[in-house]
């Protein structure tokens, strides 16, 4: 595997820079992005362990989380972007629930303010990282290919080849899926969940874990309220059953309506949007 | 389906600390609020340890209830899903005390070092 251009056959995640000659040339290093151990443990291997005893099991306690691996990634991608005063932003949501277009949105209301950059997370297809990358904005797209979610890992893979400047916001789109990607940290500052009028106020109720990792939820496509019996007060009141903390925002990624709070929001945690 | 990639996390973490060592049996701790669905990890564990040392291993997995406490009358109680409620004064501001790990516990290992695919053996001297 690549970890530059991304090009592999071995059915694993890709990391794509749209904005480069897709030829398989390498001329670039390889290697780079291979991870570090972090957990640092060594397996000596006990030469007198159970000598004679040649059949018999003995229990090892290892009392270690399953996801240690990942969240140690996770803590140096934060550590690494708060070194360089990088907002990253998970973006959340079901498929088809608008991240890309909330992105377009907020890409061109804010990319003036600081320097904006966006991380593509899809199964398949470059398609996101093509509509980002027209309206100027650097990106990359990680393909997970059979992966549902994005893990710790791809996005340390997918910062080397972003490479975003110092004092900007990263936002990380995540695979479109409402139950995987609420469960890998990914390093990220902020998790905002988006959800759309069409999806029916119960989601928080069906899908609670994606709910309660939000620090933000964005009720998006307010515009087709009239068109709905979406009950927004009952969404509010779903949503506050698994996440007392979450804050709640009304927009429409399309018209434009409620954008003004996300994006102060957003500035009232990024020090480099003014 | 992330339980095939948190099986995954499982089986490498345990490859990773054991070394070489073949493992028997493996002990799991899956929390009522993990967000993690046993029986999937179950399902994936047969397919993802094959070609390892845990090939063929047993997996317990103990599944711990989830705990809350109310931020509001402070009562404690156990909770079954990840809506969660105060049975006492129905308050939704619920602290969460247990319940939402998701750890490896311990492994059995046979004593003897796991021979090479494909080794050929030779019968124990007596």
């Amino acid at each position: 595997m690549c970890a530059t251009c991304g090009c592999s056959d071995d059915g694993g995640a890709r990391v794509i820079d749209p904005s480069r000659d897709h030829e398989h040339n390498h001329n670039h290093e390889h290697g780079e992005a291979q991870l570090h151990d972090p957990s640092g443990e060594h397996h000596e291997h006990d030469p007198g362990a159970g000598r004679d005893r040649a059949d018999a099991d003995r229990t090892v306690l290892l009392e270690q989380r399953v996801l240690a691996h990942n969240d140690s990634i996770a803590a140096r991608n934060r550590t690494w972007l708060g070194d360089l005063d990088i907002l990253a932003v998970n973006l959340m949501s079901s498929p088809g629930s608008g991240k890309t277009t909330l992105l377009e949105r907020t890409i061109r209301a804010l990319g003036g303010e600081s320097p904006v950059s966006v991380i593509e997370g899809d199964q398949e297809t470059v398609f996101d990282a093509e509509r980002i990358r027209a309206t100027g904005c650097r990106v990359v797209q990680v393909n997970t290919g059979a992966g549902c979610h994005l893990d710790a890992a791809m996005l340390d893979r997918a910062l080397r080849a972003l490479d975003p400047p110092a004092s900007s916001t990263v936002f990380v789109e995540n695979v479109g899926n409402l139950v995987c990607p609420a469960l890998f940290d990914l390093g990220e500052a902020l998790r905002v969940v988006i959800m759309s009028v069409t999806e029916g106020a119960d989601k928080p109720l069906k899908y609670p874990h994606m709910f309660r990792a939000a620090d933000l939820v964005l009720l998006n496509k307010i515009d087709l309220l009239p068109y709905l019996d979406f009950d927004v007060d009952a969404f509010r009141a779903y949503l506050g059953q698994v996440n007392q903390e979450a804050e709640l925002l009304q927009l429409s990624a399309t018209r434009g309506d409620g954008a003004e709070d996300w994006y102060a929001w957003l500035r009232a945690r990024a020090g480099s949007l003014v | 389906m992330h339980e095939l990639s948190i099986t995954q996390s499982i089986v490498d973490a345990i490859v990773e600390r054991m070394g070489d060592r073949r493992i028997s049996a493996v002990r799991i701790e899956i929390g009522a609020l993990s967000g993690v669905v046993a029986d999937s990890v179950r399902f994936c564990f047969e397919i993802v340890a094959e070609e390892t040392t845990l090939a063929g291993a047993r997996l317990d997995i103990d599944e711990p209830p989830g705990l809350g406490r109310c931020r509001c009358c402070a009562t404690e109680f156990e909770v079954a899903d990840p809506i969660l409620l105060c049975p006492d004064c129905g308050s939704a501001d619920v602290l969460v005390l247990a319940g939402r790990d998701l750890r490896i516990k311990s492994v059995e290992v046979t004593s003897a070092c796991a021979p090479p695919v494909g080794a050929p053996t030779t019968a124990e001297r007596g």
